[in-house]
Parts: structure tokens; C-alpha cells; sequence
């Protein structure tokens, strides 16, 4: 007889199960569907790049690198932005503007992202290159990252989009974080003389370090897969360049625009080994990222609610 | 019956299908816009009873897919040169030299010889051309390749013609909107799009010069006097358009194709196929200008009826 108990418990299980049977079935089609590029090329598909469609020569590097750039600026802009919206929301914030501000950011998220990439062509892109871009290149153009010519559309374009889409989803998830930092850490810390900025980042940041990290990876999963505001603005360029003015591409764009015209065999497969080569990207960041949160909580074993 | 396959026809293929049914309540065709390379391999899979393509297929691609099956052109598209230059206010002229200069990069600004050649008269500013193409594989950009190649032999050795291709420098937007919107936004731009996008968005574009060497504006009415100077083998249509012959032809048109199987076993989808595609010749042809496709021409039409016949 199967009690309610052991059928839950079966119940639950399966519903495990799937997921990782999801998982397991989307790694096997993408190598299955891969391998005639796969054997074409090896492992230089991943290094090479050439992207040339007409003669069949594919390589994925400058996705795989445009991926990551304009993931990584995207984060260098929105964390410091979302960590001051949560710590402006739950320590600073009159209580009455309180609701309205994390209603604000959230109904961000709902945001659909082509709206997003439409709104950064007419408005984002004119604006940067009329306004911000001029500056960056006068102020920061001898570091080589900030270098004309100067269209709009490029990777920095890309990474300021990302950078408003992922800010709701990190800060949120950061006030929820900061908000269960219990009330007594704070009054001892302003007990013992601390200002209130020093409170802050003694009792309230330091102890919700590692839900703010997680809050980040959340939002850097979304920025490694976002998909249509990116190939709006970023130029869609297969290439390598150090100004981040310059256009580039993302593995997640050059998928979405080229799968439903490609007609050869060898172009399918090879658009489909670069979706295995985001899935890989995104496993091996996520990773790093669970390396770093256990960095930063070594030997601060969490602070239980007391 | 159920087909898919190319976008670009995507509007006329709903209407054509949705007034057959009208007509005749018993024979209902899905077709599914999911991209010519889609069309190709739910064929080739027989998920689909027949396809689209924008691009026609090689002997090669044809081999590779197990029914044996037509090519017929059902309408015409065309692409136009579309640029922004707000200090020019006469409309300007290109040549076939200076669209393979510029996008080869060897045409870099707007005061450059060529473009005033062709231009007399016109005050052309000393600025850097953008240049603006498709980043989405598109038959857009293949007939604007397949252009280029036939015009410029360093163009075809250098990269080619597809939907897709390695291009030598530009920016890459998404869809005709994508392009358009990038054209718009950067003064000194120079891009490619659809007629049919540039006449909806009055977005302007000028005459391309064509083989015959007259200065031609793209119009449906061009567009049609192209495939009507092409030549065209008695059952193959399988030909491109670009740089026709024609005296009024416009140089960068293009067809569309259905990709319709020749053995049928289910005798009842092959009469309503065979049926359908009559209609479509006939009345069929009469509607696409509403939706600004260019109409095939007649003589072409004469040559399918035949074709179509073998459909058993």
C-alpha cells in the first residue's frame, strides 16, 4: 500500500527528476544537432574567428567574447546602481516613498526586452553618441576602451540595455536580502558609535554579502542570454576590438538572427554548437560564481536570527 | 495542408490562403512564416506538404532532399539603396560601381569621385559613410548579394552571395525596421531594405542604375519589367533577376519560390495543391499589389501553367 506520505515523496522526486532530465536532454540535442560542425572544426570552433556563412568556415569567439564583455560591463554598471537603490530603500527611504520606489523597479522587470531595444535605438543609442560618448572618449579615450569612430550602435550601447534591464532583478532581490538583516545587528552597531553609513556597511552589507552576491549571479544569468534588446544596439559585427565603441556581437544574437534562414547543414549545426557553446559559458560562470560566494562566506559562518 | 517557410511573402501567403478558403470552405492551407531555412528542412523532414524559400535551391540542396518536388516564383520583391544625409535635398543616383565601392570599403566618404560622377550638380558633404546591413539572415540580403557578386567580381570572390554573409565592414541591424531605424538615427548612413518596408515607412531611396545603364527607381511596376526581361528556361525558374536586361527594369528584384513536392499519394491534397496554385496565377496575382508585391509578369505565368500540370 503506497501511504499519501510515500506518494508525495514520490511525486516530489519526479518532479526532481524532470528537471535534471530537461537538463540532460537539452545538453544531448545540442551535442547531437553540433556534430557535424563539431567534426569540422574541433576545438577550434570555440577559438576561431572566422564567421563566414558563404564558404562554410565558423568560429565562435567573437560571440563567445562579445557574450562576455557586454555581460561584464553590464554588471560593473548595474550592481553599484541596484546595491544603492536596495540600501537607499531599506535604511534611508521615508517610509510613504518607500512602496512606490520598489514598485517602480519592479514593474521594470516587466518590461518586455524588445521594447527595451526598440526604446535604446531611439532614444538610448542618439543620446549616448550625442551626448555620453563624446565625454567617455575625451575623458577615458587613453585607456584605448573608450575610441571613436563613434556610430551608437556598439558593445558599450549593449551593456548600458543590459545594465536597466538586470538592475530591477538584482536590487530586489537585494532589499529582500538586506531587509532580513536583523534589527538588533544594526542598533549594536550604532550603539557602539558608528556612523550611519559605517552601520551600514558593517552590520547591514557585510551581512547580507552572500544574498547579494546571489542576487548578482541572478542578474548576470540574464545578461548572458538576453537576446533581442542586445542585437538591436550592438552593431552585430563578429569582431574583436579593445574600444568598447566599437559594435560586436553576442552568441545569444547571432542564434536568433541567422537560425531561420540558415540553409545548409553544416551552418545549422554550427549555429547550434554555439548555443551548446553559451550553455557551457553560462555553467562555467555560474561556477565561478558559486566559487566566489563561497569565498565570501568562509569563515563567516551565517548569522542565524538570534 | 500545412506549409511554411520564407517571411518575406509571409503577408500575401496569409491572404492568398485565408480568400482560397473563402472560395472553396473544403481546402484550408497553414502555412507558417518560419524562415526559408526552416521551409527547407521541415521539407526535407516531410513535416510540412510543401515550402517556401526565398532563396532558390541549388542542384546541389535539391539533392539532399528525398521527394522530388518544383520551384515556382510566386511573387517578386525588390530591395532599395536607403541613406541619410540631411544636407542633401535632390535625390541621389547610384551606379553598380559606387554600391560594390561602398561595401566593399573602398568608397569611404560621400564626397568621393564616384558618387559625384553620378551625381552632377549635387553638393555632397565630406563625411564618412555608415554603412548599414542585415545582421539576420534574410533573402533580402541574398538578392542584395547576388547583386553585388554579378556586378563586382572582387565582391564575388571576396564573399559571396547567401542569406548570410562575412561582411567586409558596417553595422548590422534586425529586419528592414532594424536597418531602417539604424539609417534614420546616424546621419551619413547608407543601408538596404525591402521596397515594400521603404514605400510602407516612406523612407527615402534612390535610382540604381541598371544594366542597360538608365537610372531606375524601384517600383512594383520595375520590379516586374525585371523578371519580365530575365530569361527563363520553359520549366525552370529557378534564375536570378538582379542586373536584368531591361530597359525599365530595376536591377536588385528578386523572386520568391514554393517548393511544392511532384508525388503525391494522398490524391485528394495533390488536386486541392494543383488547384490552389492555378487560383493563384489567376486570381491570386491580381491581389499582391494591394499588399506591394510586385506581380509576376505574364508571359512567366504562361510558362508555369505546364509546369504545374505535372503536379500528380
Amino acid at each position: 500500500m503506497l501511504s499519501a506520505d510515500n506518494a508525495f515523496r514520490w511525486l516530489m522526486t519526479l518532479a526532481a527528476l524532470a528537471v535534471l532530465a530537461a537538463v540532460g536532454l537539452i545538453i544531448a540535442e545540442l551535442v547531437e544537432r553540433s556534430s557535424l560542425a563539431w567534426h569540422q572544426f574541433g576545438i577550434r570552433f570555440f577559438f576561431g574567428s572566422d564567421w563566414d556563412p558563404v564558404s562554410g568556415n565558423f568560429g565562435a569567439w567573437p560571440f563567445i567574447y562579445g557574450t562576455l564583455v557586454s555581460s561584464f560591463v553590464a554588471l560593473l554598471i548595474a550592481v553599484p546602481l541596484a546595491l544603492a537603490v536596495a540600501v537607499f530603500v531599506t535604511e534611508m527611504c521615508p517610509k510613504p516613498l518607500r512602496k512606490p520606489i520598489s514598485y517602480a523597479t519592479e514593474l521594470l522587470a516587466a518590461i518586455p526586452s524588445v521594447i527595451y531595444g526598440l526604446w535604446a535605438i531611439f532614444v538610448l543609442v542618439p543620446l549616448l553618441r550625442v551626448h555620453v560618448n563624446p565625454l567617455l572618449i575625451k575623458s577615458l579615450g587613453w585607456t584605448g576602451l573608450f575610441r571613436g569612430p563613434d556610430y551608437g550602435y556598439s558593445m558599450f550601447s549593449a551593456a548600458v540595455v543590459i545594465a536597466i534591464m538586470i538592475v530591477p532583478i538584482i536590487s530586489s532581490i537585494s532589499r529582500e536580502v538586506l531587509s532580513v538583516v536583523p534589527q538588533h545587528q544594526r542598533e549594536a552597531a550604532l550603539a557602539l558609535g558608528a556612523t550611519r553609513w559605517e552601520m551600514i556597511r558593517v552590520a547591514v552589507l557585510r551581512n547580507a554579502r552572500a544574498g547579494i552576491v546571489g542576487a548578482v549571479i541572478l542578474g548576470l544569468g540574464r545578461a548572458l542570454g538576453e537576446t533581442m534588446a542586445v542585437t538591436m544596439v550592438i552593431g552585430n559585427t563578429p569582431q574583436i576590438t579593445k574600444s568598447l565603441l566599437a559594435p560586436g556581437y553576442s552568441m545569444a544574437a547571432v542564434i536568433a538572427n541567422e537560425f531561420n534562414e540558415a540553409t545548409g547543414d553544416l551552418y545549422r549545426s554550427a549555429l547550434i554548437e554555439i548555443g551548446l557553446a553559451l550553455f557551457i559559458v553560462t555553467i562555467l560562470v555560474n561556477i565561478l560564481a558559486g566559487l566566489m560566494v563561497w569565498t565570501v562566506t568562509r569563515g563567516t559562518p551565517a548569522r542565524t536570527n538570534v | 495542408l500545412n506549409a511554411a517557410g520564407a517571411t518575406f511573402p509571409n503577408p500575401i501567403y496569409q491572404k492568398w490562403f485565408s480568400d482560397f478558403h473563402k472560395e472553396r470552405p473544403d481546402i484550408e492551407i497553414n502555412y507558417q512564416s518560419i524562415g526559408s531555412g526552416g521551409g527547407i528542412a521541415q521539407l526535407k523532414a516531410g513535416t510540412v506538404d510543401f515550402g517556401a524559400s526565398d532563396m532558390p535551391l541549388n542542384d546541389q540542396m535539391v539533392k539532399t532532399i528525398p521527394v522530388s518536388f518544383v520551384q515556382l516564383p510566386t511573387v517578386l520583391g525588390s530591395v532599395v539603396p536607403a541613406y541619410n544625409l540631411p544636407q542633401v535635398k535632390t535625390e541621389l543616383k547610384f551606379t553598380p560601381e559606387i554600391l560594390a565601392g561602398i561595401y566593399l570599403g573602398e568608397i569611404a566618404k560621400w564626397n568621393d569621385k564616384a558618387i559625384s560622377k553620378a551625381n552632377p550638380g549635387v553638393s555632397l558633404p565630406d563625411t564618412e559613410i555608415v554603412v548599414v546591413h542585415r545582421s539576420d539572415g534574410s533573402g533580402t540580403t541574398f538578392v542584395f548579394t547576388d547583386y553585388l557578386s554579378k556586378i563586382s567580381s572582387e565582391w564575388k570572390s571576396r564573399v559571396g552571395s547567401s542569406t548570410s554573409v562575412k561582411w567586409p565592414l558596417g553595422l548590422g541591424g534586425k529586419g528592414n525596421e532594424g536597418v531602417a531605424g539604424m539609417v534614420r538615427q546616424t546621419p551619413g548612413a547608407l543601408g538596404y531594405v525591402e521596397l515594400i518596408y521603404a514605400l510602407q515607412n516612406n523612407i527615402p531611396y534612390g535610382p540604381v542604375q541598371n544594366a542597360a545603364g538608365s537610372f531606375v527607381k524601384a517600383s512594383l511596376e520595375s520590379t516586374t519589367a525585371a523578371a519580365a526581361s530575365a530569361k527563363m528556361g520553359a520549366t525552370d525558374f529557378r534564375v536570378s533577376i538582379t542586373n536584368a536586361p531591361g530597359k525599365d527594369a530595376y536591377p536588385i528584384s528578386t523572386f520568391t519560390y514554393l517548393l511544392v513536392p511532384t508525388d503525391w499519394k494522398d490524391k485528394n491534397k495533390q488536386k486541392a495543391v494543383a488547384e490552389f496554385l492555378n487560383w493563384m496565377l489567376d486570381k491570386g496575382q491580381g491581389m499582391v499589389t494591394q499588399l506591394n508585391y510586385a506581380a509576376l509578369p505574364e508571359s512567366l505565368v504562361q510558362k508555369m501553367r505546364p509546369v504545374i500540370a505535372t503536379i500528380h
